[in-house]
């Protein structure tokens, strides 16, 4: 009855099916080909795909286009060191609890940012993440500006160890698979529509009733809640809690992955993390100066597809 | 005739100019208000503090005996006051049915609820398309908003804020920049308007205003000159001085 309404966005199978089939054969594929490195930046892009879709949540359909994502990834980062210091190595607790705490502090700075709007709000979350940088850089206790080293990966148990990459990969393509799948439900319910909303006319929203700002508090929490997960899995990728977690750079690789991507399709900032990871790893590997590359990905991008990458897969329909 | 809506003693001034200057205005259960006076009277100003997009200096505001003058718009609109913005405000990206249903989506129970797919929700497009036929956009649902006709737009913009079941509503000018044809109809709906909803309307054509009211407050420099039926304000020496003109009173 409603169906091919824009504020539905459908899981096309037909790409999504496919995809999933070769994620979950990656690890075989590449041992056939003998190239089983390309596992640590596969289980990369994934980590990043979890944080750059959480980031879109706020970008593409709330409107907000926070400058200051890297907070709550590197706070996930950080619980998740400082868990493992103090001797919580499991990870069904430690990550957990870094969603937690990177939800809370979402929460905060929510409460303080989202009464502004616009440039004024791009300002304030970057703000608000450079603040929470130079707390842990302060921090001697949890390694300061070098970071905190992770004594150990988090536990699993079940016999299994994320010291194996494989291991590791499955991990993160099972939380990637979970977290990016609630999002889209979160997108497609009440909730959700209300969000959108709320991007296409704020006012408006107010004026049938909506409590708009209520609305965009949620979503920055759950947006930060997940974005710490991200940051949990990339602690134990690098074995380290870095300051690099949290700085502005990593908060516009984030915002860069979901342009890229696509802001208004569901699955473009996933797609968004692989290309820009990619080109880092491998124009990263011919030149130092790869960033000028995506530099001129980025412009074509803007130029030939502004509705990202995402629209030229499948020709303007939403992914 | 009880009264829904009381506003008492409100002023707002913007640095010294007092935009509402000691408004006193009552309208009553079932009443089509109209509030009228020349540009830069204030009305604007009024109606966007009784609707809660602007706090006032001083004074009270009350809906049915309850205080609203500190309440956010959106619990106002909880409370039955709805409004209709001079300048059209849509949901331009999203179809007229989306529209609605999104309207419809805030009064029928709790937006927090993130997990069940609302496109899947029956009720909320039943009543979506009942709105639609109630404002004649019965056949644009599939419409997106932003590729609707001027008139159109007026009509899905009162359609919105009917979704929200108002007891008072306020409309901003909803006869703005419409055509001879269009006006007739918008005012065929604003009359038909009278069995749902007590109406404060804000407009500038007087043949509507004259022949939609039940009575009319006269707004000049902030302060309410006259109240009173269309007759009483016709013959209104002050009125007619202040505003109306001979021209406007001849018709």
């Amino acid at each position: 009855m409603a169906a091919g309404t824009p504020l539905h966005h459908a899981v096309r199978w037909a790409l999504v099916g496919p995809a999933l089939v070769l994620l979950a054969l990656l690890p075989v594929l590449l041992t056939a080909i003998d190239q089983p490195f390309y596992l640590v930046p596969a289980t990369r892009i994934l980590i990043y795909a979890i944080a750059a879709t959480s980031l879109n949540l706020l970008v593409g359909f709330g409107g907000m286009v926070s400058f200051g994502h890297a907070a709550f990834f590197g706070t996930g980062a950080y619980v998740t060191g400082i868990a493992a210091m103090h001797g919580l190595q499991s990870a069904w607790l430690a990550w957990p609890l870094a969603m937690v705490v990177a939800g809370v502090a979402a929460f905060a700075i929510g409460l303080v940012s989202l009464r502004t709007r616009g440039v004024y709000f791009i300002m304030i979350t970057l703000a608000f993440a450079q603040m929470m940088y130079y707390v842990f850089v302060s921090m001697k206790t949890y390694g300061g500006e070098d970071g905190l080293a992770l004594e150990s990966r988090s536990a699993l148990g079940f016999g299994l160890s994320l010291k194996s990459d494989t291991t590791f990969y499955y991990v993160t393509l099972v939380l990637a698979v979970l977290s990016i799948a609630v999002l889209w439900r979160v997108v497609n319910s009440r909730f959700g529509r209300t969000l959108q909303g709320i991007r296409e006319n704020e006012i408006r929203m107010e004026a049938v009733g909506f409590p708009v700002f209520r609305h965009k508090l949620a979503a920055f929490v759950i947006a930060g809640a997940v974005a710490g997960l991200a940051g949990a899995l990339a602690a134990n990728q690098t074995d380290m809690a870095s300051p690099a977690f949290l700085n502005w750079h990593q908060s516009g690789m984030l915002l860069i992955m979901v342009i890229l991507g696509g802001v208004h399709s569901f699955l473009g900032p996933a797609i968004g993390a692989a290309v820009l990871l990619l080109l880092e790893e491998f124009v990263g590997d011919m030149t130092t100066h790869w960033q000028f590359y995506v530099g001129a990905v980025l412009v074509a991008v803007v130029l030939f597809a502004p509705n990202g990458i995402a629209t030229l897969a499948v020709r303007r329909s939403r992914v | 005739m009880s009264d829904l809506l009381v506003i008492g003693g409100l002023v707002k001034r913007f640095g010294g100019l007092a935009a509402t200057d000691g408004v006193d205005l009552a309208v009553g259960e079932g009443e089509l208000h109209a509030l009228i006076g020349p540009n830069g009277a204030g009305k604007t100003t009024l109606i966007s503090q009784i609707s809660g997009t602007l706090a006032p200096d001083a004074g009270h505001i009350r809906l049915q005996g309850q205080d609203i003058t500190r309440l956010t718009m959106h619990e106002r609109v909880a409370r039955g006051l709805a409004r209709s913005f001079q300048v059209t405000s849509l949901f331009r990206g999203f179809s007229v049915r989306d529209n609605l249903a999104l309207a419809v989506q805030a009064r029928s129970g709790s937006s927090f609820r993130f997990f069940a797919p609302a496109r899947n929700e029956r009720a909320l497009f039943e009543e979506a398309d009942r709105l639609a036929q109630r404002v004649d956009l019965q056949d644009r649902l599939d419409t997106q908003a932003s590729v609707l006709a001027h008139g159109e737009q007026r009509r899905l913009e009162i359609a919105l804020a009917l979704a929200t079941r108002p007891r008072l509503l306020l409309l901003d000018e909803p006869l703005a920049g419409l055509g001879p044809e269009e006006s007739a109809r918008m005012v065929a709906l604003i009359e038909s308007l009278r069995a749902d909803c007590s109406l404060l309307l804000v407009e500038h054509d007087m043949d509507a205003v004259f022949r939609l009211a039940g009575r009319i407050s006269v707004l000049v420099a902030g302060k309410i000159i006259a109240t009173g039926t269309p007759e009483q304000i016709r013959n209104h020496a002050e009125v007619r001085r202040a505003y109306l003109g001979d021209e406007a009173v001849g018709a």
